[in-house]
């Protein structure tokens, strides 16, 4: 119907329309129109993501598996609700640091290591290539479905991917490697990927109207018939379909979308405004929705159509129109086709290629060369134009072996899952600062390996270049290494099962890693730059470079890059911006040279960017004390920015939390007065009483037996309670202090009490108190020390002793058994205890009242002994008000080994 | 010659009990009080030539005792010593911010005290 | 800094929500034969939590005045 010379007219027509569409995209940049401004451009152009696996294989995959196309564009909708929050960190940090594709921002991210920025090349290259060689495939064939109705074509399959190749990487030097400068975006490509993005939406909605409404009368038919067909039906309701494969693909698609290099490329590098994001985050997944609505009608039509019959999915879309006979439509649809691919083509290609010279091939020439003079623009230009035609020459060699005979779909999938491998290294570097290069390099590495033998290594059975065997009994018969049931993990499609143990050796390798020792210097503050860099305003510059380039070593070093003019240039705008004189500056800041640093890396990427400056300049290695000056530097321009409003409210509370805490001390510091001046009021008083009549007696020898006597009693009492005080005090400090280790026996606490108060009979006897004792039987016992036990209950009970009202005072003594502990309760019919004085009684030399009997009684350390014999028992010592209105003090010993308890700080009352 | 009056104001017996000793020994009239309030209460009922006064007091410690003591005008001839088991600068000067006109650390020495009193009173001990 | 944060976290909100929908809880649910006007349950469904979904994002990205 179409003879090929029309065809390929017609296919060459269309491609000239694009490279007017770019030479025009490039004319109006220039003259100041940018036709990147547009948010709608910046949305169309990542539609890139839809290639000619959406346009010809998600028919095929629905044709077969109804759903299972769709979650390869639920992903990236996702993707696009986070975009916001997560891709516009990337997009920023890569503004700032003037990145150039997702290998310059790992290898820039984990310490502008060259090593790391070759791997990830290799992982991209590896990983794209079968991608590519499915969109020349598809070129290829649908070229050769339009011309077979008239007999053989006459251009073999070859023939047509390799021409195609051939222009494609034609377009991409064209208009992807003008300039050297990466950083600068390529209006005129970025301008025709937009319109291929618009002509494949075009074209595929009107095959889908065709079928829909021309072969059928409308969805509501359509689907009517295919549920008379019992497989189609089941289809059509998932029966049997796996959920696990369904969310890891849904997963896979979001990494994709974000770290594809082609999505990098014009996601990130292409993009000039970050506030495009708002419009992309839902005119992208709009677009995807869009173009996705017809897909499983035109499979379910394919299904049905006899005309179709034995053909593959992957032909729905041209086969259907091409059987009723309407060519034009057909012919659009090809043109459709191409566009996907091609755009996908260009853009990848030109993103692998910026890793290939800068990750790859720079840093070889670099080291060859070392500081030897040279102009490099030349050898870049070449290496990276070199690299886009050896990439798609890559890509042609795999599309005519044997390997292609997988599904357009499949080819997709396997690169989706090599790209992932990406995702951990990007996301944790992204958030976390302490992951470090070595552990990016080991999740990469061993993701990437684990990735290779579970998927693109199977395949080679396919091909019969290894036998069935290794597939079904694992290699060497070792079946716990078979590569589609890895350490017997079963019944998972190769997909999940691929990516379920790469991921997992991926992130477990990073993380742990990451985690056995502390960033470098330089990894230390690239992670800084990156985590937080929503925290500069403006850009914190960090000076690395000490200050002994001379401009001119500098100068010449750009030049070699840049080109004698633009290196000027830029360096003079710099001069202006920062008000120097550059004529007269001998050595060049480490301002300039970090200016220097990022200009560079513009070209060449960041790895090998710090590469050559290091042959001009010094590189300053951090020491502690610097990176503490630095963060001190950096907090301080932070508080002053508004944006860090959030930080100073965090000082603020940092600052709140000393003045408590200085508060405390202070408080601390005057408790300790208190006490300090409390004691020695205690210890001048009987002190006072001894000494006056000492002196009393020694002045008046003549005084009366009876006066002498009663004198010499008040000495011997006030001595004892002296000495009492003293006792208790050292006691008390004793118990304070870390020395005295408790025993730790088990005690009967029932023996205890009976001692206790046995101690106290003639005491009690005396003042005509009554004590009455309950302990039942059996009680299990605590473990503790019985003599400070012991001591606990004589405290208490002769407190309780002396509070109550003489002849008629009643004192209960009860143990209890409750819940792991035990509970010792001493109840007395005296005063009582104020609510308000409750915690202040067991403080030192704090009582309430005097008791009945007199002052001496009492030392006023004896309730603070108590508490802390109590506490060295993980026991809790309480007041609370006794049935009979005087006080009821209770104390909780647990029934378990003591833990031993923290001692309680001296003085601190608590 | 009258013999002048001393009020005591000391809640420790036995202090109270030597101090009582010694000042009518050297020929004083004696009046105890045992807290601020009984203090007050008998300064106003009959006011003494001089107060012993311990500050740490229960109820109304001695400085309060000292202040409202100095607010009435007409007991401007009154002295006030205060007494005190706390020996530490800042409150030697809170006592005299509050109007003392002595200071005397416990424990103290019966001589000195008796000394310090006769001086105070301005002469002689009778 | 507040609409920032705020911002922030509804999208974060709508990306689970998101991918809860979009999975097997409320997705195997509706994976039965039955139809809606004529088309399919699951097709059905996909489609329409999709399209709320975009419709969320779009007015969850909406810029602020003045930006």
């Amino acid at each position: 119907m179409w003879s090929t010379g029309a065809t390929v007219a017609i296919a060459l027509a269309y491609v000239a329309l694009l490279f007017f569409i770019a030479w025009r995209g490039d004319r109006q940049a220039a003259a100041g129109r940018n036709p990147l401004a547009s948010p709608w451009i910046y949305a169309l152009s990542l539609a890139v993501y839809c290639t000619a696996w959406t346009f010809y294989g998600s028919v095929g995959r629905a044709a077969t598996d109804g759903y299972g196309f769709l979650p390869i564009y639920l992903g990236p909708t996702l993707a696009c609700a986070l975009g916001w929050v997560v891709y516009r960190k990337i997009l920023r940090i890569a503004k700032i640091e003037r990145l150039t594709s997702i290998a310059d921002f790992l290898a820039s991210r984990f310490g502008k290591s060259a090593f790391l920025g070759a791997v990830v090349a290799v992982v991209a290259v590896v990983g794209t290539v079968p991608y590519i060689a499915l969109q020349l495939k598809a070129v290829a064939t649908s070229f050769q479905l339009l011309l077979a109705r008239d007999g053989p074509s006459a251009l073999s399959y070859e023939q047509l991917s390799l021409s195609a190749a051939a222009v494609l990487a034609l377009f991409a030097i064209l208009f992807g490697t003008r300039s050297v400068d990466l950083t600068e975006q390529h209006a005129g490509l970025v301008l025709a990927i937009a319109f291929e993005s618009l002509v494949k939406l075009v074209a595929f909605l009107a095959v889908g109207l065709f079928v829909v409404f021309g072969l059928y009368e409308g969805f509501g038919d359509l689907f009517a018939r295919a549920a008379a067909d019992p497989a189609l039906a089941a289809m059509l309701s998932r029966q049997g379909a796996s959920e696990g494969a369904w969310a890891w693909m849904t997963f896979l698609s979001l990494l994709a979308f974000w770290f594809l290099p082609r999505q990098f490329q014009v996601g990130i590098v292409e993009n000039v405004d970050e506030r495009h994001l708002s419009t992309s985050a839902w005119l992208l997944p709009l677009y995807l929705l869009v173009i996705n609505v017809f897909v499983l009608p035109i499979a379910l039509a394919g299904r049905m159509s006899p005309a179709t019959a034995g053909a593959s999915g992957d032909t729905f879309v041209l086969l259907l129109p091409l059987s009723a006979d309407r060519a034009e439509l057909a012919v659009l649809v090809f043109l459709g086709g191409l566009s996907a691919a091609t755009s996908m083509v260009i853009v990848e290609s030109l993103a692998i290629s910026n890793m290939v010279a800068n990750d790859l091939v720079l840093p070889v020439l670099l080291q060859r060369s070392g500081s030897v003079g040279g102009d490099f623009r030349q050898p870049l230009l070449i290496s990276r134009r070199l690299a886009i035609v050896a990439v798609l020459l890559l890509g042609h060699l795999y599309a005519i072996s044997a390997g292609v005979g997988a599904s357009l779909i499949s080819i997709g999938l396997v690169s989706f899952a090599a790209v992932a491998q990406l995702a951990p290294a990007t996301l944790g570097g992204l958030y976390w600062a302490g992951a470090t290069r070595r552990g990016a390099l080991a999740g990469l590495i061993g993701g990437f390996a684990v990735w290779a033998y579970t998927l693109p290594l199977p395949s080679l059975v396919a091909t019969g270049r290894l036998p069935a065997s290794f597939l079904s009994e694992g290699p060497l018969g070792l079946s716990w290494l078979r590569p589609h049931a890895l350490f017997g993990l079963d019944g998972l499609d190769p997909l999940s099962h691929s990516l379920t143990w790469s991921l997992l050796v991926n992130v477990v390798a990073f993380v742990g890693v990451s985690s056995l020792a502390a960033p470098g210097p330089v990894e230390e503050r690239q992670a800084r730059r990156f985590v937080d860099v929503f925290r500069y305003r403006g850009e914190v510059e960090v000076p690395v470079w000490s200050a002994d380039a001379p401009v001119a070593s500098l100068r010449a070093l750009l030049s070699r890059f840049l080109g004698e003019e633009r290196t000027e240039r830029a360096l003079q705008a710099w001069a202006d911006e920062q008000g120097v004189d550059l004529d007269h500056m001998g050595q060049a800041h480490p301002e300039l040279i970090a200016f220097a640093e990022r200009l560079l890396a513009g070209t060449t990427g960041a790895a090998s960017a710090r590469v050559a400056l290091a042959s001009v300049a010094q590189e300053k290695t951090l020491d502690v004390g610097e990176v503490v000056e630095l963060l001190d530097e950096t907090s301080r321009v932070i508080a002053a920015s508004r944006e860090l409003a959030e930080k100073s409210q965090e000082l603020e509370t940092a600052s709140a939390e000393l003045r408590r805490v200085n508060e405390q001390l202070r408080e601390l510091d005057r408790l300790k007065d208190d006490f300090l001046s409390t004691m020695a009021h205690e210890l001048r008083t009987p002190l006072t009483a001894i000494r006056a009549f000492a002196e009393i007696l020694h002045d008046n020898p003549e005084l009366d037996t009876e006066k002498r006597s009663e004198f010499l009693r008040v000495i011997a009492k006030e001595n004892e309670r002296l000495s009492r005080l003293i006792h208790d005090l050292l006691d008390l400090a004793r118990l304070e202090g870390k020395e005295e280790r408790m025993v730790a026996e088990p005690v009967d606490l029932a023996e205890v009490v009976a001692d206790g108060v046995a101690a106290l009979d003639q005491l009690a006897a005396s003042r005509g108190v009554e004590i009455e004792v309950t302990a039942p039987m059996g009680l299990p016992p605590v473990a503790g020390d019985r003599d400070r036990l012991i001591q606990v209950v004589i405290n208490l009970v002769s407190n309780a002793v002396r509070f109550c009202p003489a002849a008629t005072g009643h004192v209960a003594v009860s143990v209890q058994r409750r819940r792991g502990e035990l509970l010792l309760g001493v109840e007395d019919n005296g005063p009582g205890v104020p609510p308000t004085e409750r915690e202040a009684i067991f403080e030192k030399f704090r009582q309430i009242a005097r008791p009945v009997s007199g002052r001496q009684a009492g030392t006023g350390l004896g309730l603070a002994i108590t508490r802390r014999i109590v506490a060295r028992h993980g026991g809790r010592i309480w007041v609370e008000d006794a049935a009979e209105g005087g006080a009821l003090f209770l104390v909780s010993l647990p029934t378990r080994a003591a833990d031993a308890p923290q001692p309680i700080p001296l003085l601190l009352g608590a | 010659m009258s013999r002048e009056r001393i009020l005591i104001v000391e809640d420790e017996p036995n202090i109270v009990l030597s101090l009582e000793f010694l000042l009518a020994q050297h020929g004083y009239e004696v009046v105890v009080a045992r807290d601020g309030e009984e203090a007050l209460a008998a300064v106003e009922a009959r006011p003494p030539a001089l107060v012993l006064l311990d500050v740490m007091l229960p109820g109304i410690d001695g400085y309060e005792v000292c202040r409202r003591l100095r607010e009435q005008p007409e007991l401007t001839h009154l002295k006030i010593i205060l007494l005190t088991a706390r020996g530490r600068d800042a409150e030697r000067l809170r006592g005299l911010e509050q109007g003392a006109d002595l200071y005397v650390t416990k424990p103290f020495s019966t001589r000195e005290l008796i000394a310090t009193i006769a001086g105070c009173l301005g002469g002689s001990p009778p | 800094m507040i609409p920032d944060r705020l911002r922030s976290a509804r999208l974060v909100a709508l990306f689970l929500l998101g991918a809860l929908g979009f999975n097997a809880p409320p997705l195997a649910g509706v994976s039965l034969p039955g139809t809606v006007l004529g088309l399919p349950l699951p097709y059905v469904y996909l489609f329409t939590v999709w399209a709320l979904l975009i419709l969320a994002i779009a007015l969850a990205v909406r810029p602020k005045r003045g930006e």
